[in-house]
């Protein structure tokens, strides 16, 4: 089956919308009807089949407006995309990596063809073809790194290991939540982790560090994060706080249902084979409470996990203004019946 | 663990006491890429015993047809590098697990000078060529007792940033002259015997470079022992840890479930909390904390021992 790209946008009249397709196969985070952090970390080794956790670098009906959004950030601010200069090995590792998956996952989208370091990419959806050398970087537009990541949805930070830490050393980062890669870079695991609370006392950090700096080449691990956004908005970040900010005062009890989302993100964790680096690509999936809410046992576990969160979190996350509204609003959908474990919603086939 | 069967594609005597092996796929698939100063681990059944020895790779990073490793005959070792000399023979299968780095390149670096002792020359064989494929200034010194140990000689190419010093012939390496002219932004890897490492620490010391420009892996492989008892809280068993058996080894044998990586002392996949602990743990681990190592609180299986009355862990 061929793919049905959107035309919408992440800004002004926001015209995103998710395709009930889309909605069934949206990367809901919650496994129980309550949430704390935890070093959740498995194995990125597939998924049910048609879920986002199915292919390496999943690519859905967002992807063209997704990449065009990225492209008016990076616009405005080139310092979206930096890349120390030791980190230019690991940009054509990344770049590697994520067009020999996206060939190989989507063969009708994508394809590479390798003679030697002479490289064709032809990437559909974009109508894009380029002839390259590999590791050449006089023959593609941009640096590796933002060449790729200009085509690959989610935001990307690659990991220096040394010294026995992991050090944020590139990037492409512009559809975060609310941190900023341009103050992070050249920051280490602890220092940029520093704003989370209650984590570092748990000591997951050091747990989550330790495992990292012996991952393997060829076996990925992927973890969700999530938090909340008051519209389809993918640039939420510290820089341009001034435009998302006062949005979080126009929410009211009539929509709350449909400017308010839940933005999860689905973060992989990939050796790089010839720099040692990490790969950390973050890929954000949104949805509305409208949207969530047509599957019964996401609308009742999101209204439990909401209405119990620790308030550091909610603090944290940005969201205790219009908490108060938004559990209100949920509790229409918690008729208080026990809900099953794990991620699925009972009602699809997944 | 990653691991996958492997076959002996070729083995080739470099000098008395060291052979070079190839490994390549069954059905010639490409193997992962790595990055210079990555090791495998080995795993070799030897009778009832699995032995797993950690190996730096010296073949070309970006080679995936194969994966080259350098063994010395260790005759007072655990019998790892002996199984590997004397039962391993061109076409048998081993499995060998992906590729690990503890000793990477720091690409930030202006140049790159490496110093190698002995067999120690290995992780910087794939590094050179890592150097340069990506056009990067090094120099690499190999000491080397006399030409006939010098194995290295057969795997190195000629070239004038490479420097061969054989102390027999009156060529010692003169850590402290190497460095003393490098320019500002060098950094500085070591690789073998102990007193060699520190007398790059030293040189590098004196003349006032910055701490994380020196970089150094002592190739560490499990020293034998007097064989220990242990007492598992968790699983409930008594071993006893036998003279050429690491701590770690005698868990496997045992079926204890332990996470691994280096198996060498440097990567901190093995930790494991002491319960108790009546006698002296002899810590050869690069992964503790000097505090942690006299609390005599935790313990790294795959190449700490003990001596004493009891010693209970938390496996
Ligand atoms: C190595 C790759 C990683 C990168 C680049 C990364 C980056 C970040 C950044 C930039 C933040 C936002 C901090 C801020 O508020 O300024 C964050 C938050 C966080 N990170 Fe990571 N992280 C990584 C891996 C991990 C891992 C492996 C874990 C845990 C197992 C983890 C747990 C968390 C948690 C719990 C938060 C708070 C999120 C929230 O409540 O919204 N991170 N991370
Ligand atoms: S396995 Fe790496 S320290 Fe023990």
């Amino acid at each position: 089956m061929t793919m049905q790209f959107n035309d919408e946008t992440f800004r002004d009249d926001y015209t995103y919308r998710n395709s009930p397709e889309a909605i069934r196969r949206f990367p809901f985070p919650f496994d129980q009807d309550s949430y704390m952090y935890s070093v959740n970390l498995e194995p990125h080794a597939g998924g049910r089949e048609g879920t986002p956790f199915n292919k390496r670098f999943d690519v859905d009906e967002h992807y063209v407006s997704e990449m065009r959004d990225r492209a008016i950030t990076l616009a405005d601010d080139p310092l979206r995309c930096q890349s120390l200069p030791h980190m230019e090995l690991a940009g054509w590792d990344f770049l590697e990596l994520v067009m020999d998956s996206k060939a190989e996952d989507y063969p009708d989208l994508f394809s590479l063809t390798k003679d030697g370091d002479r490289w064709h990419w032809v990437n559909r959806p974009l109508g894009i073809e380029q002839r390259f050398t590999f590791l050449d970087p006089t023959t593609l537009p941009c640096g590796p790194l933002e060449y790729i990541t200009r085509q690959t949805q989610g935001d990307h930070a690659l990991l220096d290991q040394r010294e026995g830490n992991l050090w944020m050393d590139a990037g492409m980062v512009t559809s975060q939540a609310d941190w900023s890669l341009d103050f992070d870079v050249g920051m280490n695991f602890f220092e940029w982790h520093a704003p989370v609370p209650k984590a570092h006392e748990m000591g997951i950090f050091q747990r989550a560090l330790k495992f990292l700096l012996a991952l393997p080449l060829s076996k990925p691990s992927r973890r969700l994060n999530w938090t909340l956004t008051v519209n389809p908005r993918l640039d939420t970040s510290p820089e341009n706080y001034h435009k998302w900010g006062p949005e979080k005062r126009t929410v009211t009890p009539e929509n709350v249902g449909a400017k308010q989302h839940l933005r999860v993100e689905l973060q992989t964790l990939w050796r790089l084979p010839r720099s040692n680096a990490i790969a950390f690509p973050i890929r954000g999936y949104l949805a509305s409470m409208e949207d969530l809410t047509t599957l019964p046992k996401w609308g009742r576990r999101l209204h439990r996990v909401l209405r119990d969160l620790p308030d550091e979190l909610a603090d944290y996350k940005g969201f205790t203004v219009n908490r108060p509204m938004i559990v209100d609003y949920l509790s229409k959908f918690d008729d208080g019946v026990p809900t099953s474990a794990g991620i699925y919603p009972d009602e699809t086939g997944l | 663990m990653t691991s996958q069967m492997l076959r002996v594609a070729e083995v080739e005597v470099l000098t008395p006491l060291v052979k070079r092996f190839r490994f390549e796929h069954p059905e010639g698939k490409t193997l992962p890429l790595f990055s210079g100063g990555a090791h495998v681990v080995v795993e070799m059944e030897d009778g009832e015993t699995l032995r797993r020895n950690a190996y730096s790779l010296i073949s070309d990073p970006q080679d995936g047809s194969g994966y080259e490793i350098a063994v010395r005959r260790e005759d007072r070792g655990r019998g790892g590098s002996r199984f590997m000399h004397t039962k391993v023979s061109e076409g048998d299968p081993l499995r060998v697990n992906a590729p690990v780095n503890l000793f990477a390149l720091d690409l930030r670096a202006r140049k790159h000078v490496l110093i190698a002792g002995g067999i120690g020359i290995t992780p910087f064989l794939a590094q050179l060529r890592q150097l340069t494929r990506l056009q990067l200034p090094f120099e690499l010194h190999y000491a080397a007792r006399s030409r006939a140990e010098a194995a290295g000689l057969k795997l190195l190419p000629q070239a004038p940033m490479i420097q061969v010093h054989l102390s027999e012939e009156g060529n010692r390496l003169d850590p402290g002259a190497i460095l003393a002219h490098q320019p500002l932004g060098t950094h500085v890897y070591t690789c073998g015997p102990e007193g060699l490492i520190v007398g790059v620490e030293d040189a590098a010391q004196r003349l006032n470079w910055p701490k994380d420009v020196f970089h150094s892996e002592a190739f560490l492989s499990p020293p034998p022992g007097k064989p220990f008892t242990v007492t598992l809280t968790r699983s409930g068993l008594t071993l006893t840890v036998a003279p050429n058996q690491s701590l770690l080894e005698a868990l496997e044998a045992a079926k204890v479930e332990i996470p691994w990586s280096c198996r060498g002392g440097a990567c901190g996949r093995c930790e494991t909390e002491v319960r108790s602990c009546k006698g002296r743990i002899a810590h050869h681990d690069h992964w503790l904390e000097d505090a942690e190592k006299s609390a005599q609180t935790k313990i790294m299986p795959c190449v700490s021992r003990f001596e004493g009355e009891e010693l209970l862990l938390d496996r």
